[in-house]
């Protein structure tokens, strides 16, 4: 985390998943950067995403161990509505049974004690 | 798009290597003195005669002790190249540019790691860390357990088969090729050992969806190779591979390994931009070439390539590739020696090797009438190629 990704993952705290915003064109970018590809600003505020989107590719994790995690698990690439990408895992579903165009809502789970991290889970399209 | 004057300036005077193993049993200096040290002999020149080096940023040897041990007095040039294996073929092309301007006069490029006896690339656990510029954004990954080349590549084949309609048995035609072609190169981990497609889809899965043998070799070993001007290469003891386009390439939204936000995954316009130079400054075109070395760390980025390199069209190299092309007797054989899924995995250095013997006519898996050898480095990262031909 640094000063141009704080913003996100204080979001996620507020269970808000955040999408940086140009002040000067309005695009919206993922993952943050302190200029506007765009438009060269360097001004830029957040929208808060309404957490809806479809899994735009995903993959299926098992060897090596990756502590902290029992395998298989499903890491997906998530459109979200707003038109950008976020990776995350998929929850509360079987790996086998994620497909890409699977509509997903974001989740706030806390993993740890310290910390929460956007993930997703099944919803009905 | 740049305007080249490299053509035909430089050669590939020489080549070295160290055996290739899963334990070398010794330090990646030693690895990298002894390559270097046969590079320079097989050219006919002798450490006197080398004033430049370039090699990977993420190589652990100092040039500078590189060339203590091998005793060469002085360095004009010497430059490293970001971005993993996407360095491979940059080294040439800026070992090139340094003997074309006289920066240097002859220059070795270098590459040696321990990477199945020392840090595996593949293990997931956290690497020492990297140098500015060579480092994956981690932060948007690891917390989500996405933390191995082959899960960042998996991403990327997923969406490929979505759209195209490949399957795994589309990559695991390119994985059962490689070690096809590695079983007849006895310095290959899969030399007498080749593979069935049915062993290939059998294997485990890693990250789905890539199995085990959809994954390159893990391997410590050490390559070399010696650059000078092509005016020079007359005079010295192996016929020369020249070069008639080297070139780098990175583009819009690039990422290392995890350029995840572009409209579109299914390609890499990165080695597309890299193709487009080679062919405009060389003046080939894909019909010119009698062989390919094509970087293959993991099997879909093969399809991804030759789609972005002009041999097929978009979402077509599985079709290609069943029709054979790619076997030593098809219409674009690749990676004779066997990759790195069947020869070692050297970070694409001893594919360029390779590319050489295939120039010089001495490969063991030797391709008729070799006129043209194009190379790739590196995929999913900033990356560089090379097209070599005989004098």
């Amino acid at each position: 985390m640094n000063a141009d990704s704080a913003f996100f993952w204080e979001g996620v705290e507020k269970d808000e998943l955040r999408i940086q915003r140009c002040q000067s064109c309005g695009t919206l970018r993922h993952p943050p950067r302190p200029m506007c590809s765009s438009c060269q600003s360097l001004g830029w505020n957040h929208v808060t995403a309404s957490g809806r989107g479809e899994v735009y590719s995903f993959v299926v994790h098992h060897h090596p161990p990756v502590p902290g995690f029992d395998p298989p698990f499903a890491v997906a690439l998530v459109e979200l509505e707003e038109g950008t990408r976020v990776v995350g895992n998929v929850i509360e579903i079987d790996p086998a049974n994620v497909c890409i165009g699977m509509p997903v809502e974001v989740c706030f789970v806390r993993v740890h004690d310290e910390w929460t991290l956007p993930l997703w889970r099944p919803r009905a399209s | 798009m740049p305007r080249s004057t490299l053509k035909d300036e430089a050669a590939i005077v020489g080549i070295g290597a160290t055996e290739f193993s899963k334990k070398s049993g010794r330090s990646e200096l030693q690895l990298a003195v002894e390559a270097v040290r046969a590079a320079i002999a097989d050219a006919g020149l002798s450490p006197a005669d080398i004033d430049g080096m370039v090699t990977f940023a993420q190589d652990s040897n100092l040039e500078i002790d590189v060339a203590r041990g091998l005793g060469i007095p002085s360095l004009t040039h010497f430059s490293r190249v970001h971005y993993g294996g996407g360095a491979g073929c940059a080294t040439i092309h800026q070992a090139a540019m340094a003997v074309a301007t006289g920066s240097a006069d002859a220059v070795v490029c270098y590459r040696a790691l321990n990477e199945r006896s020392g840090r595996r690339f593949g293990s997931g656990q956290q690497p020492p860390p990297p140098p500015p510029g060579a480092q994956i954004p981690t932060h948007w990954y690891a917390p989500f357990g996405l933390v191995t080349p082959a899960a960042w590549v998996a991403m990327f084949a997923r969406r490929y088969m979505h759209e195209y309609g490949a399957t795994s048995e589309d990559f695991g035609r390119v994985a059962v090729a490689a070690r096809k072609h590695a079983a007849t190169n006895p310095k290959a981990w899969f030399y007498e050992h080749s593979i069935t497609l049915e062993e290939h889809q059998s294997s485990r899965w890693i990250v789905e969806p890539l199995h085990l043998l959809d994954c390159c070799q893990e391997s410590d070993g050490a390559v070399a190779l010696v650059v000078t001007r092509s005016e020079r290469a007359r005079d010295l003891a192996q016929p020369p591979a020249l070069i008639r386009a080297s070139a780098q390439g990175s583009s819009l939204d690039q990422e290392v390994m995890t350029s995840y936000y572009r409209s579109d995954i299914t390609g890499l316009p990165e080695m597309g931009l890299v193709g487009h130079q080679l062919w405009q400054h060389s003046g080939l075109e894909p019909a010119d070439v009698q062989c390919a070395v094509i970087y293959d760390h993991f099997t879909p980025f093969v399809l991804t390539q030759l789609e972005e390199l002009g041999f097929c069209d978009r979402g077509e190299a599985r079709h290609f590739i069943a029709d054979g092309n790619i076997e030593l007797d098809g219409a674009l054989p690749i990676n004779p020696n066997g990759g790195q899924l069947g020869e070692a995995y050297i970070h694409g250095m001893n594919g360029i090797c390779e590319a050489v013997r295939q120039v010089r006519g001495t490969a063991v898996n030797q391709i008729a009438d070799v006129e043209h050898v194009l190379v790739t480095a590196g995929t999913g990262v900033p990356t560089s190629g090379l097209v070599l031909g005989s004098a």
